[in-house]
């Protein structure tokens, strides 16, 4: 039977993790391939770094860390943030990325996810969405939620599962950082609408959440960045508590 | 020992590579290579494969004379071979990814779409999935029945011949995961991606 996926994100910001795993005996706490070694160890189904690095000169640095990350975690590594062309995509998944996670991109050009999709293969694009509640739809947002764009957020993601998508990220920006818990009838409203699997992001607070977000948001996977941050849960108990409340979960 | 992880640009190979030079350290020499010298003279060969059947078939053939390479090493020398996914999948006679395509007819079979049932299962079938092991093989020592392994695609492989059959996984249908035909090994779940136990059976399959 297949398994619902827990994935934890790491902000990475010129090569170090800005928001990370905050454990005392952690030797060097901004290092990511440390901390991705922890989550992958306690059991996470994928790592996620999300490059937040403000300047372009810095960009680089994500390379450096995703392929000294590939070189030692052995779960499947998605990357995102900045991504704006195929060669930028190119360029991940030769450092060692299983996939890449495009957002602005494919808003302001659908034709990358075409043509991504078509050069790599829809196993490694993955469409990140972030919506925001707008009266009676859920309206797009890019770089990085500061662009309102008028796009409805549930025909958009239909448009990238037909653009070759293979999964979609979908983040509600009015719960991310509120710790109140997944948009659960976005996330619902996408995954019915949509073949491809969906992982949900924005808001988790504590492991009902998650819960929430596989049983009433229909998600394949969680995705969770703060509840792991500072050792609050580890990956470990939330697939344990998943388990728990009868999620098919890999322990 | 040589190995070779087969270079015909057939998508994103890095973790295949990484998790084979993990495995390997300096007791084997891993190549990446399209160069059909090298891949003639190495003891074991590594088949990945991303993106669409086609694309690979046509990535194959783009190389001048590595069809009739493989053939030899794996066919008449019968050396072991490891196909990944679609490396896998190319071991079958046809595929109908995008269009039909004619594969390297290693064991008969096709490759065809995911039954979804009308759309009740996502496509791809992506994320850990448990296999049923079904037969002894070498490339399963240590690995226990049940045990998850990582899957990301949309199309299966369909052997006429069960015999060669070694694990299966349960998703719409039952879908084949693992095969063996004397020489030649093939998972349709991704190894280099499967945590310690991926890794293990990596291991396996060097130390055959």
């Amino acid at each position: 039977m297949l398994k619902n996926r827990l994935i934890p994100c790491l902000d990475v910001k010129n090569g170090r993790v800005v928001k990370g795993i905050n454990f005392v005996d952690l030797q060097d706490a901004g290092d990511p391939v440390e901390q991705a070694k922890i989550y992958s160890e306690g059991g996470a189904d994928e790592i996620c770094f999300l490059d937040i690095t403000a300047s372009n000169e810095n960009r680089d640095t994500i390379y450096e860390v995703v392929e000294k990350t590939s070189k030692k975690c052995f779960v499947p590594l998605t990357v995102g943030g900045g991504v704006r062309s195929v060669g930028d995509i190119n360029k991940l998944l030769n450092c060692g990325a299983d996939k890449v996670s495009i957002n602005t991109a494919a808003v302001q050009n659908p034709e990358v996810v075409v043509e991504s999709s078509k050069k790599f293969g829809s196993q490694c694009i993955v469409v990140a969405i972030d919506a925001k509640k707008n009266v009676d739809m859920w309206e797009i947002f890019t770089h990085g939620g500061r662009n309102k764009t008028g796009i409805n957020a549930i025909e958009f993601a239909k448009k990238m599962e037909e653009s070759g998508a293979g999964e979609l990220l979908v983040t509600s920006m009015d719960r991310d950082g509120t710790q109140a818990g997944y948009d659960i009838e976005l996330m619902s409203k996408i995954s019915s609408k949509v073949n491809i699997p969906v992982i949900a992001s924005g808001g988790v607070g504590n492991l009902d959440h998650l819960v929430d977000g596989i049983k009433l948001g229909n998600a394949s996977a969680v995705l969770a960045a703060s509840i792991f941050h500072y050792g609050k849960y580890s990956i470990k108990e939330a697939k344990e508590y998943l388990d728990s409340k009868g999620i098919p979960v890999r322990i | 020992m040589n190995i070779s992880i087969v270079d015909y640009k057939s998508g994103n190979i890095s973790s295949v590579i990484n998790s084979f030079k993990e495995v390997a350290k300096d007791k084997v020499k891993i190549e990446v290579t399209s160069d059909l010298i090298e891949i003639k003279s190495s003891d074991k060969v590594v088949l990945p494969g991303q993106g669409s059947f086609k694309s690979c078939v046509d990535g194959l053939n783009k190389i001048n004379g590595l069809v009739e390479t493989l053939n030899e090493f794996a066919i008449t020398n019968k050396k072991p071979l490891f196909g990944i996914c679609v490396g896998l999948q190319m071991f079958a006679d046809i595929g109908y990814e995008e269009t039909e395509t004619k594969g390297l007819g290693w064991i008969s079979g096709k490759v065809s779409k995911i039954d979804n049932q009308n759309g009740k299962y996502k496509l791809p079938h992506i994320g850990w999935n448990q296999i049923n092991i079904v037969k002894e093989s070498k490339i399963f020592k240590g690995i226990e029945n049940n045990s998850h392994m990582y899957f990301v695609h949309s199309y299966e492989f369909i052997p006429e011949d069960e015999s060669v059959i070694m694990a299966t996984t349960d998703y719409s249908s039952k879908i084949v995961c693992a095969v063996e035909k004397e020489n030649l090994f093939g998972t349709q779940f991704h190894p280099e991606k499967s945590d310690k136990l991926g890794i293990k059976m990596i291991e396996n399959f060097l130390s055959l």
